[in-house]
């Protein structure tokens, strides 16, 4: 009996002693939490902080920068609109995503399939090869690209993006798609041929309808890549009309040493928070693709 | 194969003729038909290219004279003879490194981080991807304002405590443009090097963990004894893309610094492009890039290795 009673004190010491233990956790997981998100989206609210600001206000190396000590103006948001050709780049990298989107899955989705599903000896190390592919650098590629593209006569045009951008988006998506296709049972498409379709029959009425969730990851990723490539756009492209946004922004936004420091920065918030909100969303399931896709299924 | 036969017999063509049903659904053929025109296009634009870059380091391409001609190795001797080529990749071995190392370890602390549960943690994750989701360009523009020689807001939080009096120019001295690139390096890859880190992390099953726990192990010894050695592969994965990715980058150079002060942060990639575009002696360039390729080789290797490891686990 004593015994009991002994371990039952000891176990009630135990429980508080975690419990206390727990709650300093706890507390250390939201500094920490607190903290990260700082460091991560700090440049990001300074530069808010900084588009809104006048002038006067953001010129005077005394005034503390954290607050308006003047009244916040929309003025260089307005001027980013109307007095500069950033429209104009976006309007281009949303295009340029789009149709570089459209070829990757046109290319990526029957390649996946291949890989992930019609069983040849060949679809393992093919899989590998192609996502290596991915891993060499726009920077090795882009002085003999840019003699393809003038050979293309595509130089100074947007085109030249589009054509190009696929040789990154198409391997790395396929990759990812590998990894959504290995998620979905196989029987499925079994026995869809079994009620009549035919394979291809299979992959385009039913495959592709189940597969639409990680067509949609993949969709977000390929625009996200295509639009944060700089190196190709700044090799490519000089006409400020032709530009996108990665290379526009800090090339034409900057005149000399004049930098339009209020509007720059709003360029950059515009542009941040909705692809890393549409990121955030995504998470998951871009984690999951690129881990099924190493894992043989 | 023999289930799709089995079907056949079951339900003999109902779609189409059986010359047709026959080829779609001979999936020897269809895995090549449907493999090809990918392949197609990355080695029409990717492995062409890559040929042509070695080509273009033995010729005298240059911007205005476009005509292929073999000139040797003359294009390496004038990538050598120029002491801001050893500078360049010397500064791309210290970027690299240091990056690397800062990247894996704040990867680490982030996954850890994000794997625990806490209210916000939605937010906490948008606000921690803005770094990596941003594209590198702009995200630079903001530290260069961040970094500003007269208007950086650290500099006035430092004059105010009362650390400095003038201005610390960042970007204007050779030691701190280096330490800032790599800043803004590390703070770009690292959410990429957590979220790898976090998938390993997810892949631990619950029971290892707990046995652990029961076992007496306290939260170090757990991650050190246990998740580390377990996710290993995955922090290697990680660390390789760091490292990649921060080798083969210029934008982050060349948007801060432009290589300078007197191209201290000047890196193999952006002396390509002075030399390659923007100086037009297309074979000079291509000669420095080659000089990214055996290291990006070895990286290659590396994460196959890795990922084999995580297969057989």
């Amino acid at each position: 009996m004593a015994a009991v009673a002994t371990t039952e004190a000891r176990a009630e010491e135990l429980r508080r002693h975690y419990a206390r233990r727990h709650r300093l956790g706890r507390v250390g997981v939201y500094a920490a939490a607190v903290l990260i998100a700082f460091i991560g989206a700090g440049p990001f609210v300074w530069s808010t902080i900084t588009a809104l600001k006048l002038n006067s206000d953001l010129y005077n190396p005394d005034n503390n920068p954290f607050i308006f000590n003047e009244p916040a103006t929309f003025d260089h948001v307005r001027f980013l609109f109307e007095g500069t050709a950033f429209p104009t780049f976006v309007w281009n990298t949303l295009w340029v995503g789009a149709l570089v989107v459209a070829i990757t899955l046109v290319f990526g989705l029957p390649a996946a399939y291949s890989l992930a599903r019609l069983d040849r000896p060949w679809a393992g190390p093919m899989g590998i090869a192609l996502f290596f592919v991915y891993l060499v650098p726009p920077t090795l590629l882009f002085l003999s690209l840019s003699r393809v593209v003038v050979a293309l006569g595509l130089q100074d045009s947007t085109w030249s993006l589009v054509v190009i951008y696929p040789t990154i988006t198409i391997p790395v998506c396929t990759w990812l798609l590998i990894g959504f296709l290995k998620g979905l049972p196989k029987d499925i498409e079994e026995q869809a041929m079994v009620d009549g379709y035919s394979r291809v029959g299979a992959f385009i009425r039913v495959v592709l309808p189940l597969l639409f969730p990680g067509v949609v990851a993949v969709t977000v990723f390929a625009f996200t890549l295509a639009a944060s490539e700089f190196i190709y756009a700044l090799a490519f492209i000089s006409p400020s009309a032709e530009k996108v946004v990665s290379t526009g922004v800090p090339t034409e936004l900057i005149r000399g040493d004049v930098f339009f420091w209020q509007s720059l920065q709003a360029s950059n918030v515009i542009i941040a928070v909705p692809i890393a909100l549409i990121f955030t969303f995504f998470l998951g399931r871009f984690v999951s693709g690129f881990t099924m896709g190493a894992v043989k299924g | 194969m023999g289930q799709v036969t089995a079907a056949e017999r079951l339900t003999p063509a109902t779609t189409g003729g059986p010359g047709k049903r026959r080829l779609a659904d001979r999936d020897g053929l269809l895995a090549w038909l449907f493999l090809v025109p990918s392949v197609v296009y990355v080695v029409a634009l990717v492995g062409v290219p890559f040929v042509l870059a070695i080509g273009f380091a033995f010729s005298d391409v240059t911007a205005g004279d476009p005509s292929f001609d073999w000139a040797g190795l003359n294009a390496f001797r004038r990538a050598f003879d120029d002491p801001i080529f050893w500078q360049s990749l010397r500064n791309t071995l210290v970027i690299t490194v240091v990056s690397m190392a800062l990247i894996v370890v704040f990867g680490k602390v982030l996954a850890n981080i994000l794997i625990a549960d806490f209210r916000g943690k939605w937010v906490v994750r948008f606000l921690v991807l803005l770094p990596w989701t941003t594209p590198v360009a702009l995200s630079t523009v903001s530290w260069l304002w961040l970094l500003d020689s007269i208007f950086s807001p650290i500099d006035w939080v430092l004059r105010q405590v009362g650390l400095i009096d003038a201005n610390m120019y960042w970007l204007g001295r050779p030691g701190l443009a280096t330490a800032s690139v790599i800043a803004v390096h590390v703070w770009r890859l690292v959410p990429l090097a957590a979220v790898i880190i976090l998938a390993g992390l997810i892949a631990i099953p619950k029971d290892i963990e707990d046995a652990a726990r029961v076992d007496g192990a306290g939260f170090w010894r757990r991650m050190f004894e246990v998740t580390i050695p377990l996710t290993l592969p995955l922090i290697a994965v990680a660390a390789l893309f760091g490292a990649i990715f921060t080798f083969t980058d210029m934008a982050v150079v060349y948007v801060l610094t432009r290589g300078g002060p007197t191209n201290s942060t000047q890196v193999l990639a952006s002396w390509a492009f002075v030399r390659g575009i923007e100086g037009g002696d297309v074979a000079q360039g291509a000669a420095i890039a080659i000089f990214l390729f055996p290291l990006l080789l070895a990286a290659a290797v590396l994460i196959l290795h890795a990922v084999r490891r995580m297969q057989v686990m």
